[in-house]
């Protein structure tokens, strides 16, 4: 062999990058053709085939290429590298939203009539989502206390055929134990599906604990600056559909794909390229290009935020604490937490940003620290470089049953802040005027 | 994929660049079968796959070539076997690869995706061959060329020189 020969064409095995080389360059080399350094933004709609045997091989799923923006996109599929990267997975399926990426997530391991569960400590738009809109496609979710495992077993012995968690969960506070949990459904032959937006890949990467699939909503920290509205599904690419038996849209003959069996021919891919070519085919939920460029640009400082917005939530909870105002802190990094000890496994590098407390008062109270901060952005959204704050029980969880918020964390006294990347001691003097009229 | 396998982008590149011909044990007429897939992503990209099936027809061509009813009867030089058989039947194929070496110029045995057998691997890299067990040369193409990452996929590979192209696509124009 000649040197040619021996030298990679480019490149190392993936374990030789760090973290934070993958954030800034999975995915995104110089364009080969323009020789870009930065992603270009791909606006098409469709794209050119060589020839007529060209075309028939893109649409028999023979060969990689793009077809149709709505089923792949190259701004979107280095996006779609970089989170797999990330994550640790092997592939990841971009979405127009976080919840169009739970949708893609359970739309080829749930058939009409079947089951899943998941944790009662969620986003109230996924509990929603999970127990208003799946019943309607007969997809069935049943909820759990997921620190009761007897409760677990019993639903998964039930026939539920994924687990559903967030790993820091959204109000706050809550770290969910990813290993026991997913020693749980790998008994069960069941699948553990991992929300890891609150604590993105740098602070948790589930599939380290077991994890079969993470959602993501890039809308959040992965982006960064409060600009798109994006999510993702990432495959650890470990199940064995063949072996199990028991998800049939991976396993079985695809009648659209004239009997393509995924699972066969794809391999530990056939997550990720069912949730292109049937996934985002017939659900139609892709992210947009400009989208998908606005979050690369995100990741490439994800480390960097996710450290500033920490230390900023750390400070904020601290001082809360002390506030004569505040009945309560639920915050994972505070001492007094009772998920401190989970913290520490699972979110070594901090317990995120994204927490709540209790006003004295209840509901009249928190509604009022609200309305009278002057910098903290009132608006239902997290994981902003500004620090936000909302009353999740008169918006992102109005929808749910008193016992659904309260199992949340989202009852009437409780204030949902996200904090930002701002001067700690501004965003302290902001919320110290605001308690003082409430 | 197998984490207990490991073989650098410089092998598996080495191999994909430097190899023109493959014959492929195990190829299927079936169009939509895993192994006709492969042979016709292979040949797009400039290899000469020759399929391997004792129970193809006399004669019978797939994808425009014609079948081999053994790796005795494809015509040399051949510098590489994709076995596409369970993992114990491709001791048996790999023991033909051995044989048949020198006479057909093998220089590879590469099992797929799934097929794994160590004492083949021992007995074939003992004979001066090259193994490559459980990858698939579709998939690793694509990963080390970049079209993988087109479907999402994390291909491990990072760089900030502008990309060369595979020196099979330049062969191929």
């Amino acid at each position: 062999m000649t040197e040619e020969e021996t030298q990679a064409p480019e490149g190392n095995p993936p374990a030789d990058w760090g973290f934070e080389t993958r954030m800034i360059h999975a995915g995104a080399g110089p364009d080969p053709v323009s020789g870009s350094r930065q992603t270009p933004i791909h606006q098409t709609s469709a794209y050119a085939f060589h020839d007529a045997d060209h075309a028939a091989s893109l649409f028999n799923l023979q060969t990689f290429g793009f077809i149709y923006s709505r089923l792949g996109n190259p701004t979107v599929a280095a996006l779609e590298q970089r989170i797999a990267s990330l994550e640790g997975g092997c592939g990841a399926t971009c979405a127009a939203s976080g919840h169009a990426a739970q949708v893609l997530a359970f739309f080829p391991l749930i058939e009409a009539g079947e089951r899943f569960a998941a944790s009662n400590k969620l986003y109230g738009g996924s509990v929603t989502q999970f127990s208003r809109t799946f019943p309607k496609f007969d997809w069935h979710c049943d909820f759990v206390d997921t620190e009761d495992l007897s409760a677990v077993e019993a639903v998964l012995a039930q026939g539920a055929k994924a687990l559903f968690v967030e790993s820091l969960a959204n109000p706050g506070g809550v770290v969910t134990d990813l290993e026991t949990l997913a020693g749980l459904t790998r008994a069960a032959g069941a699948l553990l599906i991992v929300d890891n937006t609150l604590a993105t890949p740098w602070l948790c990467r589930p599939f380290e604990w077991g994890a079969d699939l993470i959602v993501h909503s890039a809308t959040k920290f992965l982006s960064g600056n409060g600009t798109v509205i994006g999510g993702a599904v990432v495959d650890s690419g470990r199940f064995d559909w063949s072996a199990s038996g028991r998800f049939p849209g991976l396993s079985e003959p695809e009648p659209a794909y004239h009997g393509l069996k995924f699972s066969e021919t794809f391999g530990d891919l056939a997550f990720t390229v069912h949730s292109h070519a049937v996934g985002l085919r017939d659900l139609g939920a892709s992210m947009a290009p400009m989208n998908a460029f606005l979050t690369l640009l995100g990741t490439e400082t994800l480390s960097l935020r996710m450290e500033r917005h920490c230390r900023n939530s750390l400070a904020v909870a601290e001082w809360l604490t002390e506030h004569p105002k505040v009945e309560w802190v639920s915050h994972a990094g505070l001492p007094t937490s009772p998920y401190r000890e989970l913290a520490k496994k699972y979110l070594p590098n901090g317990a995120g940003a994204v927490f709540t407390f209790g006003v004295r008062g209840g509901y009249e109270a928190g509604v009022a620290v609200v309305e009278k901060c002057e910098l903290f952005s009132h608006l239902a959204n997290i994981g902003d470089a500004r620090s936000l704050i909302i009353h999740p029980a008169s918006t992102t969880h109005r929808q749910l049953t008193d016992e659904q918020r309260a199992a949340a964390g989202a009852g009437p006294d409780v204030v949902r802040l996200s904090i930002g990347l701002e001067t700690v001691d501004d965003l302290i003097r902001d919320l110290d005027n605001a308690l003082a009229g409430a | 994929m197998d984490s207990t396998l490991r073989y650098s982008d410089a092998l598996i590149a080495g191999i994909l660049r430097r190899v023109r011909t493959i014959a492929m044990v195990g190829a299927s007429p079936n169009w939509k079968r895993p192994s006709n897939f492969a042979m016709k992503y292979l040949q797009q990209k400039g290899y000469r796959v020759i399929p391997v099936n004792p129970r193809a027809a006399a004669g019978a061509s797939i994808l425009g070539e014609r079948a081999c009813a053994s790796l005795a009867e494809v015509p040399a030089p051949v510098e590489m076997v994709d076995v596409f058989r369970g993992s114990e039947a491709a001791l048996e194929t790999t023991r033909e690869a051995i044989r048949l070496r020198l006479e057909k110029g093998f220089e590879v045995v590469w099992m797929q995706l799934g097929v794994r057998n160590d004492e083949a691997a021992a007995e074939a890299e003992a004979a001066g061959l090259t193994v490559i067990m459980n990858r698939c040369p579709k998939i690793e193409y694509g990963r080390l060329w970049g079209e993988l990452g087109w479907g999402g996929f994390d291909r491990g590979v990072i760089s900030s020189r502008w990309p060369r192209p595979a020196k099979r696509d330049e062969r191929s124009g």
